[in-house]
């Protein structure tokens, strides 16, 4: 016969550590190759980590090198897990949670198109105003308005324009750099 | 010194360079180029394999037993495809291997051409890095990457995609020893606070525990030195991963045999009732850990690791040590020396507890006059190779838990199987490779006869350069594994795990030019195996064992280290595994 074993004399109670869901923004500075954002992008679609926004783009040309800033959301461990994990990719130069280590500034940059006429147009007008959005192209229905700023920011003036007649948004994601003198 | 020279000129001078014994490999039209360099050259020996599958395990094989770099060789296409579940095995292993493979010309790449892949699209998340090399300039420098990439750090499996054009392309041929990577820089040295940090934990420690794995072994044979040194020095009872088997040597009064769901009773009581474990290049898998939220709740944790992405992956630790294992344990055993004791009074009553684990016998088994028992055929054979050189490769399934129970190595290399990954049809091609780095050594691959018939056809390789391998196949017309659980887990329904029509694996043997044995009865046991290794060439060994028996002792899954369920002596009648198990346990595996 089999059989199992009396519970343990003592009781253990680790519950598994369950803490809260961060968002925290990533940048990621890689040798500029071919490839190189498919394993940064394969890496969190095969290990089931998040992405809230992604924006890549060279930065030192003659270093060949690209910088990736990733909004990701999960519990600490796991981002400090998927920071680990992009450090193990061979083209990634370096790896910085810019949520954790410094004051980083965010900024996104986004085109809206709305469309409408009378009143709906002067009031979308007043609130680009407001929010300091530049008017890009115009017609006689429509204006496309550009507005740089944090997400929060876009968010906001996305959802004002709604309303107004709101046809759709193009949005760059996030590009992060730190405060201060010294690089990230 | 720039040579000029071709593009696959330059891979065979690679390889001479790199001191590459043997590629494993397969010819097709898009490696046509490189294979006739091969052909102008003695240097370095091709193997042909049958299939590209078993190219890469034979060098995992080699790879594991030498502790140098596998290199395979492959066409475009489907051959690259065939390689994928060698490299992914070799990934989840931490095993070294270059794979050069074929790509169609450049102009055509995306066209969609005959024997055309995304190799490195479809390889990307089974290797530690790979390569398109669209320029021949490119091409020295990236064979050499390659192989640095492949044997530092963690190591892992490498892709190296030319394309034809860039085959016959001619271009400067370089050489630099000791190159340094742009990005790639593993940390070797461990932080010396942190080291200091453990060692006055383990001074410290009343219920310490040593638990080490693959990684020691892929330190290399210094490290299984050190870990010696250390576990003497300190008197602490140490335990292994089923990858780590031989850094320590089984025969010591201070090893506790393997852990994990087949480990031994008193390593995994040992592992949940410690107050220090001390993880030594082992990554806390879910086969060994069992419940994450029960897994040794008492104890603080050190864990040295190469990869500081396996530090908190699952267990969050007290104290990380990110190195390579050799040097972490060198500065360990130097502190250690250097004035520290263990609690010798302690340390007493710990052995004394776990002695009473051990007591328990976990891996015993009834014998029987009549019929083999698996256990009882892997201890046979185990005694009958006894002082010699020998290397044991397995499959996956019953016998590789049996393997791993009842067979034991005092050195490191000599054990391969297929850990992470499970791959079935592992161990005939990986002998082959370890066959071929040790020429004058017993290779033996502890076989089922479901798991042999996935690579079977790498018996033609072993027969084309006389490599005398020798398959122990434990027949139970089952496949067993997956038989107990579904014992466990689905009501002893035995959907598709009946293993009808086998071939007559004699007949087999013959066909194949080898010699074949059969035996079913205990008798005859002892001169069947003494047989077969006296026969100085390959030998099939069909060895009709008991079709019920099954493995123990077991973690179920959803359970803790101390819930293990043993197979009770003296009766061997109806097991309810089925009633063991509860409903959350049933949806892992």
């Amino acid at each position: 016969m089999v059989k199992t074993h009396a519970a343990p004399l003592s009781p253990y109670s680790t519950a598994p550590h369950r803490s809260h869901v961060e968002t925290h923004t990533l940048s990621v500075l890689v040798d500029n190759e071919p490839g190189v954002l498919a394993r940064v992008v394969g890496l969190f679609s095969g290990r089931g980590y998040n992405i809230e926004s992604l924006t890549v783009a060279e930065v030192a040309h003659e270093r060949h090198l690209s910088r990736i800033t990733i909004v990701t959301s999960g519990t600490p461990e796991t981002i400090e897990q998927i920071r680990h994990q992009l450090e193990r990719l061979v083209p990634v130069n370096s790896v910085k949670d810019l949520t954790l280590t410094v004051r980083a500034i965010e900024r996104e940059l986004a085109m809206i198109k709305v469309r409408g006429r009378g009143e709906n147009r002067v009031e979308a007008m007043n609130l680009a105003e407001a929010f300091r959005a530049k008017v890009i192209d115009a017609t006689v229905e429509s204006f496309i308005f550009e507005l740089t700023g944090n997400p929060q920011k876009i968010d906001d003036f996305v959802d004002l324009m709604r309303p107004l007649g709101l046809v759709e948004v193009s949005r760059t994601g996030v590009a992060a750099i730190s405060r201060g003198p010294e690089p990230i | 010194m720039a040579k000029q020279m071709t593009g696959a000129e330059m891979v065979v001078e690679a390889f001479k360079d790199q001191g590459v014994e043997y590629v494993f490999g397969y010819p097709g039209g898009a490696v046509l180029p490189i294979y006739d360099a091969f052909f102008m050259q003695d240097k370095v020996r091709h193997i042909l394999v049958r299939q590209e599958g078993g190219a890469a395990h034979a060098a995992e094989g080699y790879a594991r037993s030498s502790g140098k770099v596998g290199v395979l060789l492959v066409t475009s296409g489907p051959g690259a495809t065939n390689a994928i579940t060698g490299l992914t095995d070799a990934l989840m292993d931490s095993i070294p291997l270059v794979c050069i493979t074929g790509q169609v010309p450049t102009h055509l790449i995306g066209s969609d051409a005959f024997q055309e892949c995304d190799t490195t699209g479809i390889t990307r998340s089974c290797t530690k890095h790979n390569y398109l090399v669209r320029r021949i300039e490119d091409l020295p420098r990236i064979l050499h990457e390659a192989f640095y990439i492949a044997s530092h750090g963690r190591p892992g499996p490498v892709v190296v995609d030319i394309p034809k054009d860039v085959q016959f392309a001619t271009g400067a041929y370089t050489f630099q020893r000791n190159i340094q990577h742009k990005t790639y820089r593993p940390q070797l040295k461990g932080d010396l606070e942190h080291i200091k940090r453990a060692v006055a934990m383990m001074a410290e420690a009343k219920r310490p525990i040593f638990y080490t794995g693959g990684g020691v072994i892929n330190s290399g044979p210094h490290a299984a030195t050190l870990l010696r040194e250390l576990v003497r020095a300190t008197g602490f009872p140490i335990t292994s991963t089923l990858m780590g088997l031989g850094a320590y040597p089984a025969s010591d009064k201070q090893w506790l045999g393997m852990l994990g769901m087949h480990g031994s009773y008193e390593a995994n009581h040992a592992m949940h009732d410690c107050d220090l474990m001390i993880c030594v290049g082992a990554r806390f898998d879910d086969r060994i850990t069992g419940r994450v939220d029960a897994f040794s709740p008492k104890s603080k944790k050190i864990h040295i690791d190469i990869d500081p992405s396996s530090i908190n992956k699952t267990i969050k630790v007290e104290v990380p040590i990110i190195g390579d294992c050799a040097h972490v344990l060198e500065d360990m055993v130097r502190l250690w020396r250097g004035g520290q004791r263990a609690d010798a009074a302690a340390l007493e009553k710990w052995w004394e507890a776990i002695n009473g684990w051990r007591a328990r016998d976990s891996f015993g088994f009834r014998n029987s006059t009549q019929i083999i028992k698996p256990q009882h055929a892997v201890r046979r054979l185990y005694e009958l190779t006894k002082g010699r050189d020998l290397y044991i490769t397995t499959e996956v399934g019953q016998h590789q838990m049996w393997a791993a129970q009842h067979f034991h190595f005092e050195e490191p290399n000599r054990w391969m199987t297929s850990g992470g990954l499970g791959t079935m049809g592992y161990g005939l091609p990986a002998a082959i490779g370890a066959q071929l780095a040790h020429p004058n050594s017993l290779v033996i691959d502890i076989a089922g006869e479901g798991s042999i018939q996935m690579n079977i056809q790498e018996m033609s390789t072993a027969m084309q350069y006389r490599l005398p391998v020798k398959i122990f196949i434990l027949n139970n017309q089952y496949l067993g594994m997956v038989r107990q659980w579904q014992e466990l887990l689905h009501g002893n329904r035995y959907s598709e795990t009946y293993m009808e029509s086998l071939p007559d694996f004699v007949k087999l043997a013959e066909a194949y030019g080898a010699h074949g044995i059969r035996c079913s009865n205990p008798g005859d046991l002892d001169d069947a195996i003494k047989e077969m290794i006296d026969t100085p060439k390959a030998v099939i060994f069909d060895c009709m064992v008991d079709q019920k028996e099954n493995c123990f002792p077991m973690i179920p899954s959803g359970k803790a280290h101390n819930e293990m369920i043993l197979n009770e002596l003296g009766d061997d009648a109806g097991v309810d595994l089925g009633a063991i198990i509860d409903e959350k346990g049933k949806m892992l595996v």
